[in-house]
């Protein structure tokens, strides 16, 4: 392990180092201090932060899950809600139909997730780009389209009420358990993004991403590391959908709109493409944007009339962000970082000498 | 007979709408997936002239479908040209972000409540008996009309006009046409202007014919299909696209399930993908394809 600083130049010796996770001794104190505050700030925090946070835990599951898609592997994807349907139908019909606990319904869901995964993922073995994002967009309306169905054959057209996991024997239903399980999650998720993103596969994906015909031909199996990281990504976004299932109570093919799959394209873009730190400060951003803007304008024009609203001017502002962000910032809030990082590491100079510096 | 006059019918909003897709794709390789907003803001536009030309049904139109070329080329001048150069995939999520914000700002000016545009403009819609016991509407027939003229005239203007040919010359090459002098920025500005026109003829129409509200972003959606299906840079495709995707709906929700509806045009989607991705009458793209 160095303890040499990384920031001012390029020291690392051996390939140990450069796949280390956390290289420097500011890095492994920041992610502990990080790690201690969010473990304490459910003792501080009031219901409405808890629940907020717990939010924004969920859409980082679901945004790592497609960030190693699209920002590692390069295959995009527009049917991110309907595999997070996938997810929650899997709990809410296991849970109607069979009463099943939840140490069922979760590996179930992210066997329905990594099935799916594969059929997301045969169109991308044909078609790419462009056309591959269309028809993820094709199957988010089919799986919509069955979730629907199902509600409306079974009588449960408002939606299926999932009640909380027990667990040794206690029903989940405090926020603060919710917020560690939850958190638990998040980080695992990002753990095993990491380690993916860093291991042969993630090699292979950014191979793939570069250029196809290229890592076919450095003998990649372009086709099976496609198709993995699509039933990785998918496996995820399912337990993303099965954990918001249990987290919310109930199930309704409404809350899995085409715009959720926007709201997590938006994530990954805002957050910036290619780094799973951008997928949570993405996750963190859209999750918050609507209750900042519903907190600016209740101060602005007054809660009430701001009431009716709401739905508008939140998708108007979003989109608008969204535009900027890819017209302004396409790199995303860890690109705007990395510069304002590269901006004080060279002060008072403008730019790295040529050659020498760390790419 | 009434089913095939329900047929043709929805063949033709859909191939009005998907014209404008395959323009956009045809000349610049970007995919409008901002189409169903921006046919939905021109009806709502249509909605603001109304009131301004009330009584005036012709002026109103002609306003609002004038207002539509307008917003097309400012879409493009605003938005898309920052975007010249970047990956095609950036583009097309600029339009999906561009469709949220249009869905926004519709529904903050002009409330998410079904409105008739037909009203304040005192115009009438009344039922046409066809020969065969089927009726058609008043605009709805228009529409159909309409979108034959369309299709001719695009026609028309992509075969023997000046700037149709450049358009073609542009679609074809960006950079050699923009050596023989062509101005691209133009060029597109113009495909965005008349894609919007045709959407904003669609949209005004079904407005017309059945009101105005959010759905109509999901007519605009679901057209893009009939696009994809026939080739997304093909014109004859759209046509035929649309009238298979129309069909296969139309046929479909009769027989087994109305709730269909929504997913029929992107099953078809996704049986074509799987067979032949660049669509039946477009022009096989290597680059895109594995």
């Amino acid at each position: 392990m160095s303890r040499r600083p990384r920031a001012s130049g390029y020291f690392r010796t051996d390939y140990a180092e450069d796949l280390s996770l956390l290289p420097t001794r500011l890095e492994r104190s920041a992610v502990l201090g990080l790690l201690v505050v969010l473990l304490i700030l459910p003792l501080v925090a009031s219901p409405f932060l808890i629940d907020l946070a717990a939010q924004v835990f969920l859409a980082a599951i679901g945004a790592l899950a497609l960030m190693l898609l699209t920002g590692y592997a390069g295959q995009v994807s527009l049917g991110h809600a309907g595999l997070l349907a996938a997810g929650a139908f899997t709990v809410g019909i296991l849970f109607k139909e069979l009463k099943a606990p939840f140490f069922v319904t979760l590996p179930a869901a992210a066997a329905v997730g990594a099935l799916l995964g594969v059929v997301f993922g045969l169109p991308s073995l044909r078609v790419r780009g462009l056309y591959l994002a269309v028809s993820t967009l094709a199957l988010n309306f089919l799986v919509a389209y069955l979730g629907g169905e199902y509600e409306a054959r079974r009588g449960f057209s408002t939606g299926i009420v999932v009640d909380p996991p027990s667990l040794a024997g206690k029903a989940v239903t405090d926020a603060r358990a919710w917020y560690v399980i939850l958190l638990l999650a998040a980080v695992a998720t990002l753990f095993l993004c990491a380690n993916l993103a860093r291991a042969r596969s993630g090699r292979a994906w950014a191979a793939i991403r570069a250029n196809e015909t290229v890592a076919q031909t450095l003998g990649i199996g372009v086709a099976s590391y496609k198709l993995l990281a699509f039933v990785i990504s998918s496996a995820l976004t399912a337990v993303a959908g099965a954990l918001f299932a249990y987290y919310r109570g109930f199930v309704s093919v409404e809350a899995f709109s085409l715009f959720l799959s926007i709201q997590y394209v938006a994530m990954i873009i805002i957050g910036g493409m290619g780094s799973l730190a951008g997928a949570i400060l993405g996750a963190l951003f859209v999750t918050l944007f609507p209750y900042a803007i519903e907190a600016s304008l209740g101060a602005l024009i007054g809660a009430t009339a701001y009431a009716g609203l709401s739905f508008a001017v939140n998708a108007a502002a979003f989109g608008a962000v969204m535009i900027l962000f890819l017209v302004l910032e396409p790199q995303g809030l860890i690109g705007l970082w990395r510069r304002l990082k590269t901006y004080f590491l060279l002060w008072p100079f403008r730019h790295r000498p040529v050659g020498g510096a760390r790419r | 007979m009434q089913l095939a006059v329900n047929i043709v019918v929805l063949t033709a909003i859909y191939a009005l709408i998907a014209c404008g897709y395959v323009l956009i794709y045809r000349v610049s390789r970007v995919l409008n997936l901002a189409h169903g907003e921006l046919l939905m803001l021109s009806a709502y536009l249509l909605l603001w002239t109304a009131s301004l030309f009330a009584g005036h049904a012709i002026a109103a139109i002609a306003a609002a479908l004038g207002l539509s070329l307008v917003v097309g080329a400012m879409v493009y001048l605003f938005l898309l040209r920052k975007l010249t150069g970047e990956m095609a995939l950036a583009a097309v999520l600029t339009t999906v972000a561009l469709g949220v914000l249009l869905r926004g700002v519709t529904v903050l000016l002009w409330s998410a409540q079904q409105q008739y545009p037909a009203v304040p403009l005192g115009l009438s819609n009344w039922a046409i008996a066809l020969p065969g016991g089927a009726r058609i509407s008043l605009w709805a027939g228009l529409l159909v009309v309409t979108t034959l003229a369309v299709y001719a005239s695009l026609f028309a203007f992509l075969r023997l006009g000046r700037w149709g040919m450049r358009m073609r010359a542009a679609g074809q090459n960006p950079l050699l046409a923009a050596q023989r002098g062509i101005n691209l920025h133009a060029i597109y500005a113009l495909a965005w202007s008349l894609s919007t026109l045709t959407g904003a003829l669609a949209g005004v129409l079904i407005a017309l014919d059945s009101g105005l509200g959010q759905t109509m972003a999901i007519i605009g959606l679901k057209a893009f299909p009939a696009a994809l299906v026939g080739g997304l840079d093909s014109l004859a495709g759209a046509l035929l696209g649309s009238a298979i995707v129309a069909s296969a709906e139309v046929i479909l929700i009769h027989h087994v399930d109305p709730l269909l509806s929504e997913v029929i045009p992107f099953l078809v989607l996704i049986v074509v993908l799987m067979l032949r991705p660049w669509g039946l009458l477009g022009t096989r793209e290597e680059l895109d394809r594995v």
